[in-house]
C-alpha cells in the first residue's frame, strides 16, 4: 500500500495556495501536515481523499492515479480509507450509538452492537451513549467521532485537526489508538497545530514525518 | 496545419490559441452578418409580396422565425459544449457556454415578443398557452436558470460544471416539453418549412426567412466569439501572454 | 453490504424526520393551505372549482415538493455526512436515491394521501379523485427525483431557494402537464391511460437518471 503525491498544487482565487507538494507515505508511517493558518492544509488533505480535484500534479494510490482509476479500484481506495474532517459527519438528533451503526453501514462496513458500545465505552461516553448528540459537549462529540476509528478496518487514516477540543484523558486515548494503527501496519496523514508524541503505553514512539506547507 | 489531424484541434482548445483565433474570425463574421442582415431584410420588407390573409404585418416572421430558431441551436450548442467540457475537462468549454447563454436568453425573448406582436394583430391576442409559445416561453426560463445558476457560484470551475449539468438536463428536457404542451393544446399553425417536404410558401418569403437565419447565426458566432477572448482575458489574467496584452493596451 | 447501505441511509433520515418533525409538516402544511385558500378566494360556485380542481391541486403540490426540496440535501452538506457518502466504496448514487426515497415518504406520499381529502372541497367526483390520487402518486416521485439534480446544484449557493425553483420549474412543467392533463381527461369523459401511462414513461428514467445526475451534482458541490 502506498499512497504518493506528486507536485500536488491547489488554486484558490488564480493564485495557488501553497508551494507544489511531493510526498510518499508507505505502511506503518505517520505523516504530520503543519502550516500557518490558511496555508491550505484541509484542502490538500481533501485533495488526497479525492474529495477535491487538484489543479495540478496527482495523486498515487499503489502507483496509480488517483484520477483514473477503474471504478473497482476507486471503492477499493475508499474501502480503504477512513477520513475525519473539520466537522465531525455526526447527526445531533441521533444518539452517539446510532451515529456510530449507521455511520459503519452507510460505510458498506458491518458493525454489532456490542463492537460499538464497546469503542464508545473506550472513549469514556457508554453512559452518554444513548442520549441525543445535542446534549452532549463538543468535547464529547469529538470523542463520539473518534470512536468511528476504533471500530473501522480501512487502512489509511487521513485526519484534519483531530485533536482540537479534547482533554487530557481523551487526548492520551487518542495518541494510543493512532500509534496503534500505525504499528500495526496502518498508515496516518494528519495536520494539527499541536504537535504530539503517537506511543503505546509502555512502548517505542512512532515516528512522525514532518510535511511542512508553505505559501505559493 | 493539417485540418484532419487531431491536435489541430487540440491546439485551439487552449485559452491562449484560441484567443488568437476568435480574434482573427470574429471582425469577418460580423461583417458577413450585417452584409446578410440587409439583404434578408430588404427581402422580407421591401421585395417579398403581401400575405393574402394577413396584409403587411405578417413581415415580422423574417425576425420572429430566425429567432426562434436560434433560441432553439444555441440552446443545443450550449448543450454540445457542456458535454465536451464533461468529457475532456477542457477549461474553454464552461467558457463557451457561458459565452452562449446570454444570446440565446436574447433570441428566446426576442422570439416571445416578435410573437406577441405578431399575435395580436392577426388572432387578436398577445399570447396563448399552444405547444410552441409555452416550450419557447420555458426555454427562455431555462436560459436564466442557467445564467442565474453559473453568476450565484463563486468558484468559476464549479460554476461551469453545475451550468453543464444543468445545460444538458435541459437539453432533454427540451423536447419533453415540447411533446407534452403539444399533446396538452395545440393551436400554432403547423410547420411551414420543412427540410423533406417543399415549403407551403413563397420563394422569396423563405430566402428572406433564410437569410436572417444566417445573418443571426454569424451575429451569434461573432458576438459569442468576442464575448469568450474577454473570458479569457479575465480568467487567465494571472498568466504572462494576458499580462503583456495588457500592459501593451495600457 | 449494498442493501444494509441503502437501508441505513432510508432509516437514518427517516428517524430524522421523525425526531425534527416540524420540517417534514411544513410542506405538507403549505399544500393543505393552498388547497384551503383556494375556494375561499374565488368563491364557492362548484363549477368553478371543479374546473380549476386539476390545476389548483397540482400546483400547490409542485411548490410544496420545491419547498421541500430545499431540505433534501443541506443538513447533510452542513455537517459532513454527504462528505462519507462521497467517501462510502458503495455507489454514490444508491445512497442518493435512498435520500430521496426518505425525502418522498416524508414530504411526497403525504399529499398523495390528502389530496383525495382536500379534493372534495372543490367538488371533485369519485373518480376524478381517485385518478388524481393515482397521478400524484406517479408525479411526486419524479419531482423528489427530478427536483433533487437542482437541489443538488444549489446547494451552498447565494440565493438558494430562489434559484432551486428558477432551475426545477422548467423540469417540472411536464410532470404538470400530464398530472393535471389526467384529472381533466378523466372528468371531461376521454381516457385517463394516455396520462398515466406518459407519467410512468417519465418516472422509469426518473427513477435511474435521478439518483445518478443528483450524485454528480453532489460531487461538483462538494469540491
Amino acid at each position: 500500500m502506498t499512497l504518493g503525491v506528486s507536485n500536488i498544487s491547489c488554486v484558490r482565487g488564480h493564485k495557488p495556495l501553497f508551494a507544489p507538494v511531493s510526498f510518499s507515505l508507505q505502511a506503518g508511517q505517520a505523516l504530520h501536515v503543519e502550516g500557518d493558518n490558511g496555508v491550505g492544509k484541509t484542502s490538500l488533505l481533501r485533495i488526497i481523499c479525492g474529495l477535491s480535484p487538484a489543479d495540478a500534479g496527482e495523486v498515487l494510490w499503489n502507483g496509480k492515479a488517483l484520477n483514473r482509476l477503474h471504478p473497482e479500484a476507486v471503492e477499493a481506495f475508499r474501502a480503504t480509507l477512513c477520513y475525519m474532517g473539520h466537522n465531525l459527519s455526526l447527526k445531533d438528533e441521533l444518539t452517539a450509538l446510532e451515529n456510530l451503526l449507521f455511520d459503519a453501514q452507510v460505510a458498506g462496513r458491518s458493525l454489532s452492537h456490542d463492537t460499538a458500545m464497546d469503542a464508545l465505552r473506550k472513549m469514556g461516553l457508554n453512559t452518554r451513549a444513548h442520549l441525543p448528540l445535542r446534549v452532549l459537549s463538543q468535547g464529547q462529540k469529538r470523542r463520539t467521532a473518534l470512536a468511528r476509528l476504533s471500530v473501522t478496518d480501512a487502512k489509511l487514516w487521513v485526519l484534519d485537526e483531530p485533536f482540537v477540543a479534547l482533554d487530557a484523558q481523551s487526548l492520551d486515548s487518542l495518541c494510543v489508538l493512532l500509534a496503534s494503527h500505525v504499528q500495526q501496519g496502518g498508515m496516518l496523514l494528519y495536520t494539527s497545530h499541536q504537535a504530539v508524541a503517537l506511543s503505546q503505553p509502555h512502548g517505542p514512539a512512532v515516528d512522525i514525518r514532518p510535511l511542512r506547507l508553505v505559501g505559493a | 496545419m493539417n485540418m484532419f489531424r487531431a491536435n489541430f484541434w487540440l491546439h485551439y482548445a487552449g485559452p491562449q490559441a484560441f484567443y488568437g483565433l476568435a480574434g482573427r474570425l470574429w471582425p469577418w463574421c460580423a461583417a458577413l452578418a450585417v452584409a446578410l442582415g440587409v439583404w434578408g431584410l430588404w427581402l422580407g420588407f421591401m421585395v417579398a409580396p403581401a400575405d393574402a390573409q394577413q396584409g403587411e404585418g405578417y413581415r415580422i416572421i423574417f425576425v420572429h422565425v430566425p429567432a426562434s430558431w436560434m433560441s432553439m441551436v444555441i440552446y443545443m450548442a450550449m448543450a454540445f459544449w457542456s458535454v465536451l467540457g464533461l468529457t475532456f475537462n477542457t477549461r474553454l468549454s464552461g467558457m463557451m457556454t457561458r459565452a452562449l447563454a446570454p444570446t440565446g436568453a436574447m433570441f428566446a425573448f426576442l422570439s416571445l415578443w416578435t410573437g406577441a406582436l405578431w399575435g395580436k394583430p392577426m388572432w387578436g391576442t398577445w399570447w396563448v398557452w399552444d405547444a410552441r409559445l409555452t416550450s419557447e416561453l420555458i426555454l427562455f426560463f431555462l436560459y436564466l436558470g442557467y445564467i442565474a445558476l453559473t453568476s450565484a457560484i463563486d468558484d468559476q470551475r464549479r460554476g461551469d460544471r453545475a451550468g453543464a449539468l444543468i445545460a444538458i438536463v435541459g437539453a432533454i428536457n427540451v423536447p419533453i416539453i415540447y411533446f407534452s404542451v403539444k399533446w396538452w393544446n395545440t393551436l400554432h399553425q403547423g410547420a411551414s418549412v420543412s427540410l423533406t417536404k417543399s415549403p407551403s410558401m413563397a420563394q422569396v418569403m423563405l430566402w428572406g426567412m433564410l437569410l436572417m437565419a444566417m445573418c443571426f447565426w454569424l451575429y451569434t458566432i461573432a458576438l459569442v466569439l468576442y464575448r469568450v477572448r474577454t473570458t479569457i482575458l479575465q480568467r487567465e489574467s494571472h498568466t504572462a501572454w494576458v499580462q503583456t496584452i495588457v500592459q501593451e493596451a495600457a | 453490504m449494498i442493501w444494509q447501505a441503502f437501508c441505513a441511509v432510508l432509516r437514518r433520515d427517516l428517524l430524522l424526520a421523525w425526531r425534527r418533525k416540524s420540517e417534514g409538516l411544513s410542506a405538507v402544511f403549505f399544500f393543505v393551505v393552498v388547497a384551503a385558500l383556494f375556494p375561499l378566494g374565488i368563491g364557492p360556485e362548484l363549477n368553478v372549482l371543479r374546473n380549476i380542481a386539476p390545476g389548483v391541486l397540482w400546483v400547490g403540490a409542485l411548490l410544496s415538493s420545491m419547498l421541500a426540496l430545499q431540505r433534501l440535501f443541506e443538513a447533510d452538506f452542513r455537517d459532513g455526512t454527504l462528505e462519507q457518502m462521497a467517501l462510502s466504496p458503495i455507489a454514490m448514487p444508491l445512497l442518493i436515491g435512498a435520500k430521496m426515497l426518505a425525502h418522498w415518504l416524508v414530504s411526497g406520499l403525504p399529499l398523495v394521501l390528502l389530496a383525495p381529502v382536500l379534493g372534495l372541497q372543490f367538488d371533485l367526483s369519485g373518480e376524478a379523485l381517485v385518478t388524481l390520487t393515482f397521478a400524484l402518486l406517479l408525479g411526486t416521485p419524479i419531482l423528489s427525483l427530478v427536483g433533487g439534480v437542482g437541489a443538488a446544484l444549489t446547494l451552498g449557493v447565494r440565493g438558494g431557494g430562489v434559484l432551486l425553483s428558477l432551475l426545477v420549474l422548467p423540469l417540472f412543467v411536464p410532470v404538470l402537464v400530464f398530472g393535471a392533463g389526467a384529472v381533466e381527461a378523466q372528468v371531461s369523459g376521454l381516457g385517463v391511460q394516455a396520462h398515466l401511462s406518459i407519467l410512468m414513461a417519465m418516472l422509469l428514467p426518473a427513477l435511474f437518471f435521478g439518483p445518478l445526475a443528483s450524485a454528480f451534482a453532489l460531487r461538483i458541490a462538494l469540491e
